[in-house]
């Protein structure tokens, strides 16, 4: 199971995953992401702090906006991977594709263009 | 040694019959001895014991007759009882009209002639009265209680009692006597109150019992005057008389008959509401039955109108059937022109009627007012009541009656309980055949799981030099696994092992695409970059924008010992090099087909290279396994997998591939596994 949660600040839209991500409970990812998009927000954040696990379907999930996302020119990252989901979105290549922060203020500075 | 039942009853015919004709001849020797003055020396009791033995013997042969009777039906019982006593009656006027024929002759003045007939009908008499006692035996045990079986047993005790009394020689009206005969009534009494039997006729069954009883009871009366016009008239060597337990038979089986023919005339009024009530369960068992027995809708329409019409007497009715968009598609009719429904309808002045019939009617005030009267037809009464299987109207059932207010409340209330075992028997039908198609469903995945199998290749070895096994296991009927190997002709062999995002069917369909992309690419081209770049291509137009693969290919070169290799996304490799005894996995990078779409994949593939050992191992897999969840939620992982090999490095790769399985389930239950997983194992020789 999962939790989504999204919350709005200083321009940066965020969306909090806590939980497993896999088959099943990865349509909650989904809608959450597609919901961003439509809403036309310029910054989406992902925190991935609590995510303990994801799945192919899951990973597919972030794939299938990542045209989206180029676009409609939004600024996209992800951060606070635990070690195991970041060897798996390292194992199947995303981290080329998908910006991976280690922190919060690193992801914000990242999304904001003050990253150095 | 057991007797049949054939035989037994066979052997009482035949002693009967030898002790009835040692009783005729004994007596008969008795009265010569008497009238000649003569003393052949036969003790007193000695015909009594062989009328003992000749009831016994009947006793034995009713019983055996009359039990054969299987399921208890009352009526053959009472008619087996009338005939045998038309039978006795018959045979004892012959005698009575043989011997008035000898009228006034000096033949029919001999006391022993008249000590032959007197015992002709001793036999006939106490042949009846033991028939009829079994029969009534039979009745007063049905549904018979414990206590009732052991108050039995001390009457049937106490009348073989009776029959040794007799040896004692006392006669009728002596005190002992009258006690004797007392105490039997007393038990017969007990017992003929013991009519529950009577309750399961139906009115014309009691109309034949009374009859029956009634000529039981007339032969009874008839044997009895002949007996005592015997008695009071002649020198007898032997009189029944004097029998406490013949007369107390006698007495018995009377009393029986006139409260048993009492009750059944006193239970006929109630006969029809009992019979009524038993056709409303039948209905009601019929409803219930017709779907095991493979009936189909129709037919459950067609029992609940007939069963409705014969529970509430209905002069006429019909039951619409509508189909899901709630047309009328067929209609069923009782005693009914189908012209007739349009002006019926047209005539109903209730309005909660009204609504039934045009369906819209709901559901939560329904009840109670469903009665109604019609306007200008033959018809007055009416009673709609809808029928729904899973709270949708499936149909329209009507009864009519030709008298104002025909209906009651109670012909409402079964109306409504019809219709609610009908209502079930639709909705069992309708889940009876979602389970079937479900059933089928099942049956198709099964097709498709075999069809996958034989996508896996079962042979994997391809030369002398390399040995391979494989193994794959899917979640659902169907996976998304994939691995293959592809001989080239100068030597060189293709190995391949992907997994396709997601499982099930989905992925399946997505790894047969992804077999028929390797067996037209690797053909093209050895190069594995070429490969990926085109297979990425490929599968950019055919796969959804969420799905991906993950493989890895493996081009070895058995010559030369060199393997290119290319990892596209997947699991890490794991190897074994045996040179230098040390187990780790590759560390190339790569991105997964399907995930980037454009022209900038290339970027992303890595082709390596390496030169391989005799006795190396590779082990490809796919994430189902290093990601197997235990009860603690643990994950197998890469750690556990490489040690799982380093013990199984001198094995060949089928018993290594085994090892890894059952370390593998070791962990984490099978049953629990819910991804797919696969395992290939390569081992070099020279």
């Amino acid at each position: 199971m999962v939790e989504i949660t999204t919350t709005s600040e200083d321009g940066i839209y965020k969306i909090g995953v806590n939980g497993d991500v896999d088959a099943s409970s990865s349509i909650h990812l989904d809608n959450a992401l597609k919901e961003a998009i439509e809403k036309d927000e310029s910054k989406i954040l992902v925190d991935c702090r609590e995510l303990n696990y994801i799945s192919s379907a899951g990973l597919g999930v972030f794939m299938s906006y990542l045209e989206d996302l180029k676009e409609k020119n939004v600024s996209f990252a992800i951060y606070g991977l635990q070690e195991k989901v970041n060897h798996v979105f390292e194992l199947i290549g995303l981290e080329n594709l998908i910006k991976i922060m280690k922190t919060e203020e690193e992801a914000v500075s990242y999304l904001n263009g003050t990253y150095a | 040694m057991r007797i049949s039942n054939k035989s037994i009853i066979r052997l009482s015919i035949v002693f009967g019959f030898i002790f009835w004709a040692l009783l005729v001849v004994i007596d008969l020797l008795i009265l010569f001895s008497q009238s000649h003055n003569l003393n052949f020396g036969i003790p007193q009791f000695l015909p009594k014991v062989m009328l003992i033995l000749f009831i016994f013997n009947l006793l034995i042969y009713y019983r055996y007759t009359i039990i054969k009777a299987e399921s208890v039906n009352f009526l053959d019982l009472l008619w087996k009882v009338f005939v045998t006593g038309l039978l006795t009656t018959i045979l004892s006027l012959i005698i009575r009209f043989v011997f008035t024929i000898l009228g006034s002759t000096a033949l029919a003045k001999n006391v022993m002639v008249i000590n032959i007939f007197y015992h002709l009908n001793i036999g006939l008499v106490v042949a009846f009265l033991v028939s009829t006692f079994v029969a009534w035996k039979r009745l007063i045990l049905y549904q018979k209680s414990k206590i009732l079986i052991t108050t039995w047993k001390i009457f049937e005790y106490a009348l073989v009692g009776g029959m040794f009394f007799n040896l004692l020689g006392y006669g009728m009206f002596e005190i002992p006597f009258n006690l004797a005969f007392s105490i039997l009534i007393v038990l017969g009494l007990i017992h003929s109150f013991n009519l529950k039997w009577v309750a399961y006729l139906n009115f014309k069954q009691k109309w034949k019992s009374i009859l029956f009883i009634i000529l039981v009871i007339i032969y009874l009366s008839y044997f009895f005057l002949n007996l005592v016009r015997y008695s009071d008239e002649n020198q007898l060597a032997i009189d029944l008389f004097n029998d406490v337990y013949i007369l107390a038979l006698f007495t018995f089986i009377f009393i029986y008959s006139v409260i048993a023919v009492l009750v059944i005339l006193f239970n006929l009024p109630t006969s029809s509401v009992f019979e009524k009530k038993l056709e409303e369960v039948v209905s009601f068992q019929r409803l219930s039955q017709s779907i095991p027995s493979g009936k189909n809708e129709d037919q459950v329409y067609e029992i609940l109108l007939d069963s409705s019409v014969s529970a509430v007497f209905a002069d006429g009715a019909w039951i619409e059937i509508l189909n899901s968009k709630g047309v009328v598609t067929k209609t069923l009719t009782n005693n009914l022109d189908h012209d007739k429904i349009a002006s019926i309808k047209a005539g109903v002045k209730t309005d909660t009627v009204k609504e039934i019939l045009e369906s819209h009617f709901e559901a939560e005030n329904l009840s109670g007012k469903v009665l109604g009267t019609i306007k200008g037809a033959s018809f007055k009464s009416i009673l709609a009541y809808p029928v729904t299987a899973k709270s949708k109207h499936v149909a329209t059932l009507v009864l009519l009656k030709e008298v104002n207010d025909a209906f009651d409340k109670e012909m409402v209330n079964i109306i409504e309980t019809f219709v609610n075992q009908a209502n079930i028997s639709i909705e069992n039908f309708r889940l009876l055949n979602e389970a079937i198609k479900n059933e089928r469903y099942k049956e198709e995945l099964k097709i498709a799981n075999r069809v996958q199998q034989s996508l896996l290749p079962d042979q994997l070895n391809c030369n002398g030099q390399i040995e391979i096994t494989a193994f794959s296991q899917a979640a659902d009927e169907v996976g998304g696994d994939y691995y293959d190997v592809f001989n080239y002709e100068d030597g060189k062999v293709a190995l391949v092992i992907g997994d396709v995002s997601g499982k099930g069917t989905s992925a399946a369909f997505n790894m047969s695409q992804m077999k028929g992309i390797f067996h037209s690419l690797v053909q093209v081209s050895q190069s594995p970059k070429e490969f990926m770049i085109n297979a990425n291509n490929a599968l950019s137009r055919c796969l959804e924008r969420s799905s991906f693969i993950t493989l890895a290919l493996y081009i070895i070169d058995p010559a030369t010992k060199k393997v290119e290799y290319c990892r596209a996304g997947h699991c890490p490799t794991l190897y074994y090099d045996s040179a230098t005894g040390k187990t780790y996995y590759f560390k190339n990078k790569g991105m997964g087909l399907g995930i980037l779409r454009n022209t900038e994949f290339h970027k992303y593939v890595e082709v390596h290279q390496f030169e391989y050992n005799p006795k190396d191992i590779m082990v490809l897999y796919t994430d189902g396994v290093t990601e197997a969840t235990n009860a603690n939620r643990e994950e197998y992982g890469y750690d556990r997998l490489k040690k799982s090999l380093e013990g199984l490095t001198t094995q060949p790769p089928e018993l290594i591939q085994k090892g890894i399985v059952k370390d593998l389930y070791k962990f984490a239950d099978e049953e629990l596994l819910n991804d797919d997983y696969s395992l290939v194992i390569v081992k070099f020789k020279n």
